[in-house]
C-alpha cells in the first residue's frame, strides 16, 4: 500500500512573526522556515507504517514555492521514498491545496493519505477534511493512534472531553494530532541519502487545478496588546489583589 | 439572508459553544436557524428553540447521526442547504473538535473557501480571525455565495439560553456513508466545569514534574476555586495531564474570568490559547518566564510552596 503525506513549509514555530507596517501581512523575509510540526508527525507515522511492513511506499507532497523542495528533502530524510512538488507562487488557500492533492490522489491511488491537522501559520485546520470530501473518502482527524489492517484503519482521535475511536475503510484521510508520535531527528547520512531520492515537479495547470484564492485578506493587524501587570511579593498580597482589585474571587 | 448554526449538543442539552455561535450568527444579520442533528435529541432541539434570537430549529434524528461522524453530518448539512432554495447564505459551526471536523467537508463539497475561527463579524462578508498563534489578526473577505465559517467561542458572548420560542421542524436523517463507523469513546470523567466554559481555570505546566504531583498540587486549588483544570503542552506531552486539557494554539482556546498559570513558562503557543482571559495570575520561580509579560499578577515563587499556601489562604 502506498501512503501519500502532505507537508507544508511554514515559519518555524519558534519565530514570533511581526506584522508589516503597511498591514498587508506578516513579515516572513529572512525568517527561519521549517516543516509544519503536525506534518512532521504525519511523515513520521507514514515511515513507521513502512518500517512495520504494512506500507510499501511513502510519497511526500508539498504545494507552494520552489523552496518547498527543502521541506520535501526533510520528509525524505525522515524516510519518505520520493517527493512531489506542485510549484506555484500563487497564495495557496486550503481549498486549492485540497484540489491539488485530490488530483495527485487520483494519479497515485494511495491506500492512505496523512496530513497534519493544522498549519501553524494560517491556523486553518481544513485541508485534510476538504481533501476527504473532494475524493469522497472517509476521514479520521486529530489522530493520536493509528492501526492498519488490510482494508481498514482504526484511529483514536483527540476530541473535546477525551478520546474516541473510529474505524474507517481504506483509502482514507487521516490528520495528525500532537500525541500520535514523536518525530525522529534526521541524521546526516539520511539527509545525504534524501538528496538522491526522486523529486518530481508539477505546475497546478499540469493537474488541471484552478488555485486562485477565494478569500481576500483586506488587512493584517497587530492583536490588542495585553500590558504586563505587576509582581506581587507573596501569596497574601496575591489573594488581596484578586479579592479587592480584580474582584474575581 | 439566513444563517444556519450547527448546534453542539449531547442529545439532552445544548452545549455552551452553540450559544456563542448564535451570537456570531445574529451579528451577521438576517434570520438564524439552528440544526440539531443527533439521535433521540428531542430535548436538545427543544432547548435550542428557547435560545434568544433563533427563528427556527431543524431537528434531524437518526442512528446515523448519533456519533457525529463527519461524513454523515456533512451530508445532513449539505441536504439542508440544497433544500433551502438558496436561503442559507452563512453556515456557522462552533470551532470545537466536532465543528472543525465537519465544516471543511461541507465547504469543499460546496466548492467554497472556509473561514476558520472568526473572532469578529465586520459585515456579512468580512470577518476577523487570528493567525500565527494569535500574533496577528487578519481581516478577510469572502465572495463565495455560501460562507462556511467556524466561530471561536471566546470571541463572542453567549446568547441567552432562554427567551426564544422558535418553531421546531423535523427532517429526515442523512443516510450512512458506509465508509466509517464509531467504535468507542473514552470520556475523561470529572465533576469540574468544562474547560472552554469555565469561569476560573487553574493550569499546570512542566514544572509540576509528574502526574502525581500535578494532581496533588492542582486539584486542591481547582476545588477551592471551583475551577476547571488546564495544562500546557509540555505537561500533556510528559503525561502529567490528559490530552483534552491542553490549552494553546492547537489545543483549547479559553478566556475565563480568572486564569491561574502554575509552573508554565508561557511559550507563544500557550499564550495563544489563554491571553484573552480577563485576569491572569502567573506563579513561576523563573523571573524571566514569558508568562509574566501577560500576567496581571505575577508571583515569583516555588509553586510547590506557593500553591498550597494559596489554597489555605483562599
Amino acid at each position: 500500500m502506498k501512503v501519500l503525506v502532505a507537508v507544508k513549509r511554514v515559519v518555524d514555530y519558534n519565530v514570533k512573526v511581526r506584522v508589516k507596517s503597511d498591514n498587508s501581512g506578516v513579515d516572513i523575509a529572512n525568517v527561519k522556515m521549517s516543516m509544519n510540526p503536525f506534518d512532521e508527525i504525519a511523515v513520521e507515522e507514514a515511515v513507521r507504517l513502512k518500517e512495520k511492513g504494512v506500507v510499501t511506499e511513502v510519497i511526500a507532497v508539498s504545494c507552494g514555492v520552489a523552496q518547498c523542495q527543502e521541506t520535501l528533502r526533510t520528509a525524505m530524510a525522515i524516510g519518505a521514498d520520493r517527493g512531489i512538488l506542485v510549484e506555484t507562487t500563487e497564495e495557496l488557500q486550503p481549498l486549492a491545496v485540497a484540489k491539488l492533492l485530490k488530483a495527485l490522489v487520483d494519479k497515485e491511488q494511495p491506500g492512505l493519505i496523512i496530513l497534519g491537522k493544522q498549519a501553524i501559520d494560517d491556523d486553518c485546520n481544513q485541508t485534510g477534511q476538504m481533501l476527504a470530501a473532494l475524493a469522497d473518502l472517509p476521514q479520521a482527524t486529530f489522530a493520536s493512534k493509528v492501526e492498519l489492517t488490510a482494508d481498514k484503519a482504526s484511529v483514536t482521535r483527540e476530541v473535546d472531553g477525551g478520546l474516541e475511536t473510529l474505524s474507517v475503510s481504506l483509502p482514507a484521510v487521516i490528520t495528525t494530532d500532537l500525541r500520535l508520535n514523536e518525530p525522529r531527528y534526521v541524521t546526516l547520512p539520511n539527509i545525504m541519502k534524501a538528496k538522491k531520492k526522486q523529486l518530481d515537479v508539477f505546475k497546478p495547470e499540469d493537474l488541471g487545478v484552478d488555485v486562485a484564492p477565494r478569500i481576500k485578506t483586506l488587512k493584517v493587524m497587530e492583536p490588542a496588546k495585553r500590558s504586563a501587570g505587576i509582581k506581587v511579593p507573596d501569596v497574601a498580597a496575591l489573594v488581596d489583589k484578586l479579592k479587592n482589585v480584580a474582584k474575581v474571587i | 439572508m439566513t444563517t444556519l448554526v450547527i448546534a453542539e449538543h449531547d442529545n439532552a442539552s445544548i452545549k455552551g459553544a452553540t450559544l456563542n455561535t448564535v451570537t456570531a450568527a445574529s451579528a451577521i444579520g438576517g434570520e438564524v436557524h439552528v440544526l440539531v442533528a443527533g439521535h433521540n435529541a428531542g430535548a436538545a432541539a427543544a432547548a435550542a428553540a428557547h435560545i434568544a434570537g433563533v427563528t427556527k430549529v431543524i431537528h434531524a434524528d437518526g442512528a446515523t447521526l448519533e456519533a457525529g461522524l463527519a461524513e454523515n453530518m456533512a451530508a445532513q448539512v449539505l441536504a439542508l442547504i440544497a433544500n433551502s432554495g438558496g436561503d442559507y447564505t452563512h453556515i456557522l459551526f462552533p470551532a470545537t473538535a466536532a465543528g472543525k471536523n465537519v465544516a471543511p467537508r461541507v465547504a469543499a463539497k460546496l466548492d467554497v473557501g472556509q473561514i476558520s475561527d472568526i473572532t469578529q463579524v465586520d459585515s456579512p462578508d468580512t470577518f476577523e480571525r487570528p493567525i500565527y498563534a494569535g500574533n496577528a489578526v487578519a481581516t478577510v473577505q469572502s465572495s463565495d455565495t455560501v460562507k462556511v465559517i467556524t466561530v471561536r467561542t471566546t470571541g463572542f458572548d453567549a446568547a441567552a439560553a432562554t427567551g426564544g420560542s422558535a418553531a421546531v421542524e423535523t427532517v429526515a436523517a442523512a443516510s450512512d456513508s458506509g465508509k466509517s463507523s464509531f467504535v468507542g469513546r473514552e470520556v475523561t470523567k470529572n465533576d469540574r466545569p468544562e474547560l472552554t466554559a469555565a469561569n476560573v481555570i487553574v493550569s499546570g505546566g512542566r514544572a509540576l514534574g509528574s502526574s502525581e504531583k500535578f494532581n496533588e498540587v492542582m486539584i486542591p486549588l481547582a476545588d477551592k476555586l471551583g475551577a476547571a483544570i488546564g495544562a500546557s503542552r509540555a505537561a500533556v506531552d510528559a503525561g502529567y495531564a490528559a490530552n483534552d486539557l491542553q490549552v494553546g494554539q492547537t489545543g483549547k482556546i479559553v478566556a475565563p474570568q480568572l486564569y491561574v498559570a502554575c509552573g508554565i513558562s508561557g511559550a507563544i503557543q500557550h499564550l495563544a490559547g489563554m491571553k484573552d482571559s480577563k485576569v491572569i495570575v502567573a506563579i513561576n520561580k523563573d523571573p524571566e518566564a514569558p508568562i509574566f509579560s501577560v500576567a496581571d499578577f505575577g508571583l515569583e515563587a516555588d509553586l510547590f510552596v506557593a500553591v498550597p499556601e494559596l489554597v489555605s489562604a483562599l
